[in-house]
């Protein structure tokens, strides 16, 4: 049973083609993290798994309810944060399950804030909430921590990893960090080309290390670096 | 503390200059004389008269500005067909300086308040549809992604996602459209009135009356600053969660 299932997707931007065939199974509780260069097509991708973009060919359909997660919280401004994270609820289960959903990523006692009371971290938790509250089959996220500094990604990476597992939501994630990809991940894969297609597909703990997909993506560290790395972890 | 200073200092050099005789009570009533006026137009009931008479016409003029204003603006916020086709106009309109549109519209409506109104709305009707528009085009286009991916309906994107991030910047506009309100009442009622707070000066000009005149000037202004008050406590109100120094 799949997730989502992506069939010889092919989407333009005039005359410039951004995929020409792209095939991408999610399993039922996978996590599968997108990998490639800035401009490959990573977001558009998402976009077009998210309704926001129209293909120009091919099929996408996911089951069941899908959530969003962008770079940038995406909070409205002008409700508070349990207002924000009921935006989507259509009935009383789905409302029922925000005093959950806040407690999931920690913002019980900030449910009365407005968002420019909140920082960075908490608005993307709020965020995260938001796009937890219709129990989603599939959650779609958009770099959701670029945005963050080093501390704040880290916690909200964790606090992801746990939700992911506890709802055992699939989830695609579109990255541009090899450690982001590794903590979230059980499958990684890096677009290249142009149109861009899969030139590297690997299970986290198996194929895909920390290697390879720099290898994949392209990226040499030099050798010292490589080997201070190796020494410290 | 600080803001008391000039004023209480302009009131002490008014007060010395009449009393002393150094300035004549034709050329400006001393403030015993203002206070007198005050107190004989509420007597007499026509400080009353001439007020609602004014009050009626702002808030009328403003009303009927303020539903042109929705339906016009929302229309070309929302519409590329209805911008390319309705905003050149209203531009090259705004850009007539609106008091010049006073002997077409007294010819065509008479003296009466029809006419008073409309001049009142034509000054209030600008600077809410300038706003509103800015506001429309100003939403992030962000936030309307959101609202898609959560599936809204067209109304429900409107309603739940495009009025409430409009509202800041439509308040804004009202709040500058009351204050013309109030200018361009000045205009009307200077013309030609029988009565309002415009009447009240163009009477105190022709029967050398400077405490009518200075009475009316006082009442103008503290009926601007009531509604220029109120229309802040509005924005505070209604849109207090902008995360913008407030103007």
């Amino acid at each position: 049973m799949t997730s989502a299932r992506i069939r010889g997707l092919r989407k333009a931007y005039g005359s410039q083609l951004v995929f020409d065939g792209l095939d991408l199974d999610v399993a039922r509780g996978e996590r599968v993290a997108v990998l490639g260069a800035s401009g490959c097509g990573k977001s558009t991708l998402l976009r077009c798994v998210a309704g926001l973009e129209r293909s120009d060919g091919g099929t996408i359909s996911t089951t069941g309810e899908v959530g969003v997660m962008f770079q940038e919280p995406r909070l409205f401004p002008w409700l508070d944060v349990e207002r924000n994270v009921a935006f989507p609820a259509r009935d009383d289960t789905e409302r029922g399950r925000i005093p959950n959903v806040l407690a999931l990523v920690g913002l019980t006692h900030a449910a009365r804030r407005l968002p420019k009371e909140l920082s960075g971290g908490m608005a993307q938790r709020a965020a995260l909430a938001r796009a937890l509250v219709r129990d989603p089959h599939l959650l779609l996220l958009d770099e959701p921590f670029a945005a963050l500094d080093a501390l704040r990604r880290i916690e909200l990476r964790t606090a992801l990893h746990e939700i992911l597992k506890l709802t055992r939501a699939s989830a695609i994630l579109v990255t541009h960090d090899v450690d982001d990809a590794l903590a979230i991940a059980d499958r990684v894969i890096v677009l290249a080309g142009a149109p861009a297609e899969i030139a590297f597909s690997g299970t986290v703990g198996e194929t895909a290390g920390r290697q390879a997909i720099l290898d994949a993506l392209g990226v040499h560290e030099p050798a010292g670096v490589r080997a201070a790395f190796r020494a410290s972890s | 503390m600080g803001r008391f200073i000039v004023p209480l200092v302009l009131f002490a050099a008014w007060w010395t200059a009449t009393a002393s005789g150094a300035i004549k009570s034709y050329q400006l009533a001393s403030p015993r004389d203002v206070v007198r006026e005050v107190i004989e137009l509420a007597q007499t009931g026509l400080l009353w008269r001439d007020l609602g008479a004014s009050i009626e016409r702002v808030a009328l003029g403003f009303a009927i500005a303020l539903i042109f204003a929705l339906v016009v603006g929302s229309l070309v916020g929302g519409s590329r067909a209805a911008e390319r086709a309705l905003d050149p106009t209203l531009q090259a309109i705004r850009a007539v300086p609106s008091l010049a549109w006073v002997p077409l519209i007294l010819l065509w409506l008479g003296i009466g308040e029809a006419a008073k109104v409309t001049l009142v709305a034509i000054g209030a009707f600008f600077p809410i549809y300038v706003a509103l528009v800015s506001g429309i085009h100003g939403v992030d286009r962000k936030l309307v992604e959101v609202g898609t991916i959560f599936g809204l309906s067209r109304s429900a994107l409107i309603t739940r996602v495009l009025v409430p991030a409009t509202l800041p910047q439509l308040l804004v506009g009202a709040r500058i459209g009351l204050t013309q309100a109030w200018l361009f009442l000045v205009a009307a009622e200077l013309l030609a009135a029988t009565n309002g707070l415009g009447f009240l000066l163009t009477d105190g000009q022709q029967t050398s009356r400077t405490d009518e005149i200075l009475v009316a000037i006082l009442l103008f202004a503290v009926c601007g600053k009531l509604s220029e008050t109120g229309m802040r406590a509005l924005e505070r109100r209604l849109a207090g969660w902008t995360d913008t120094v407030p103007a």
